[in-house]
């Protein structure tokens, strides 16, 4: 109890003490708000424009949600695939490589382009496309890292593949798949907002960082920077949760 | 001395797979386990061929419970895996039951330990018991009855619903011998399974394990480096060297039902020095004079 007190206040106290250095950095050194603006202005900005904060995370993060399960979805259906037959995964991994060594932040102009300026599509894929690799690669390990002891116990079973599959493979590949998921949580988080950048709808929290910092309304742009970044701790923090909630085995070595 | 793993191409096949054959009693005099002329090369014809097995003879009858012992690389983990059809041989014949080792194990006739328990995180205690059921298609009620009964069997009735790493190596190995015996096979095949336990623990496994073995009445197959668990578990030795391995000497062990006494027997000794100037390659105590400078 003391010890979980302990971790939550530390970092807590910690970041209490940033902000108060950051304001007392900026109002004795008359820093102009264009460059850095006071915490205590950036906090007035977010709770003058809650509601319209409030709406356009909603925007953006039903954009990276959406993107998010998409991806994994590929991610793990792919990786399942390229562990069974090994002429997919031979063909998987350059490609799957290919597409992580793109920037794929800067497709986002092509794919507004193929669809209506009013759609959400072009954002979502993005975020697809972003999680998609994280998910991949981890699934892809964790169903091929089967403990040798397991498969042949499963053989001596004379189980068959699918059965293999499901008992052993799938189950062992869960801590694997969860650490691509965190990964990608955030990534699916940044992907959303920075495809606001490119143009489309006016909705989300990236298009209200431009527009303010367009306006040299610094301390709102701040303001919004900030409420992106909540929503990529909860979007992290869902993920955990969920790793928690799908592996009570771990359960113990997680709190640990 | 693990064998490679096969591929599971051609363990993949489900032909002829029966349902619940396990307890069929076979007192017709077939062995419950048979090889005849078995070598087992690794990498046959490729550089870096290592023959593991040569022209190994060997019968075991029903309920009866056998090991084999012998120093690292003499081949008696193949020796098993080629029983369990983990692994098939490069010439001979592997019979379990009088069908050939494929058909014993596609109809699980045997039930499997190794060294390490191999038990799956992801599951309770209870469900790593149930899982050869479950492949088998035992509905839940019955399954988790038998496996309370195996856990009342190994002694870990209150730790069904545990996970294993909150177990001991002991009672790891345990859950893993009561996984073993949930289908009720007629034939144990045990590799090591006391190996990594502190002696203590060991021992105690042992006593339990020989008193399962007497109430089940099931063959065992055991694979061991130690001396007294060989001697203190078996009817039979069987001792095997390297390089290329084959079997040295078979020891009869009579020493009746096993009880904590046993190890204190003197016929217990006279056993296990038999069983060790064996290993040594001396046929017996007379020859150890001019023997001496044939060890290793």
């Amino acid at each position: 109890m003391r010890d979980r007190a302990v971790r939550i206040l530390t970092p807590l106290a910690v970041g209490v003490a940033f902000l108060a250095a950051w304001e007392a950095f900026v109002t004795v050194q008359r820093i102009r708000p264009y460059l850095l603006p006071k915490p205590s202005a950036i906090w007035r900005q977010l709770t003058q424009n809650r509601s319209d904060i409030l709406d356009a995370a909603l925007a953006t993060g039903s954009n990276a949600l959406v993107g998010l399960v998409a991806g994994s979805v590929l991610g793990i259906l792919a990786a399942l695939v390229a562990s069974r037959f090994w002429i997919v995964d031979e063909l998987l991994i350059p490609l799957a490589a290919a597409v992580n060594a793109m920037p794929i932040i800067a497709l986002a102009p092509i794919f507004n382009n193929m669809f209506s300026t009013t759609s959400t599509v072009p954002r979502r894929l993005i975020v697809t496309v972003v999680v998609f690799f994280p998910i991949f690669v981890n699934a892809l390990r964790g169903l091929r890292q089967v403990a040798p002891i397991h498969r042949e116990l499963l053989d001596s079973y004379a189980a068959s593949g699918w059965e293999f599959a499901r008992k052993v493979r799938v189950p062992n590949a869960l801590p694997f798949v969860f650490t691509g998921l965190r990964l990608a949580a955030s990534l699916a988080v940044i992907a959303a907002v920075v495809a606001e950048y490119f143009g489309g709808v006016q909705n989300g929290l990236g298009t209200r960082i431009t527009s303010a910092a367009s306006n040299t309304a610094y301390p709102r742009a701040w303001a919004y920077v900030a409420a992106a970044c909540a929503l990529g701790l909860v979007f992290y923090l869902a993920a955990t949760l969920l790793e928690r909630l799908a592996m009570p085995w771990k359960r113990t070595a997680l709190a640990g | 001395m693990t064998a490679p793993t096969p591929r599971r191409s051609w363990l993949n096949q489900r032909v002829g797979r029966s349902q619940n054959v396990d307890s069929a009693k076979i007192d017709d005099g077939t062995p419950a386990v048979e090889l005849v002329a078995v070598d087992k090369v690794f990498a046959a014809g490729r550089t870096g061929e290592v023959t593991a097995l040569v022209g190994v003879d060997l019968a075991v009858a029903p309920g009866e419970f056998v090991t084999f012992i012998g120093p690292s690389g003499c081949g008696k983990s193949t020796l098993l895996r080629l029983v369990a059809d983990l692994t098939e041989p490069t010439a001979g014949t592997v019979r379990v039951n009088g069908k050939t080792a494929r058909q014993a194990r596609l109809d699980q006739d045997y039930g499997i330990a190794f060294q390490q328990s191999g038990l799956m995180d992801w599951r309770t205690v209870v469900r790593n018991i149930e899982l050869p059921l479950e492949l088998r298609g035992w509905d839940r009620r019955r399954r988790r009855d038998r496996a309370r009964e195996l856990l009342e069997l190994v002694g870990l009735p209150e730790f069904a619903d545990h996970r294993p790493g909150e177990l001991s190596g002991g009672m790891q190995q345990r859950v893993a011998i009561a996984r073993a015996l949930a289908t009720g096979p007629r034939l144990l095949l045990m590799d090591e399974p006391f190996g990594a336990l502190d002696e203590m623990t060991r021992e105690r496994l042992q006593a339990e394990l020989a008193r399962i073995a007497a109430e089940t009445g099931a063959t065992v197959a055991f694979v061991t480096h130690s001396i007294p668990e060989a001697v203190y578990l078996s009817q039979r030795v069987v001792v095997m060297s390297a390089r290329p391995g084959r079997v040295s000497a078979v020891v009869d062990v009579d020493l009746g039902v096993r009880t904590e006494d046993t190890r204190e027997a003197p016929e217990f000794f006279a056993k296990v020095t038999e069983v060790r100037e064996a290993l040594r390659g001396r046929r017996s105590p007379s020859v150890a004079a001019f023997g001496a400078g044939e060890e290793r």
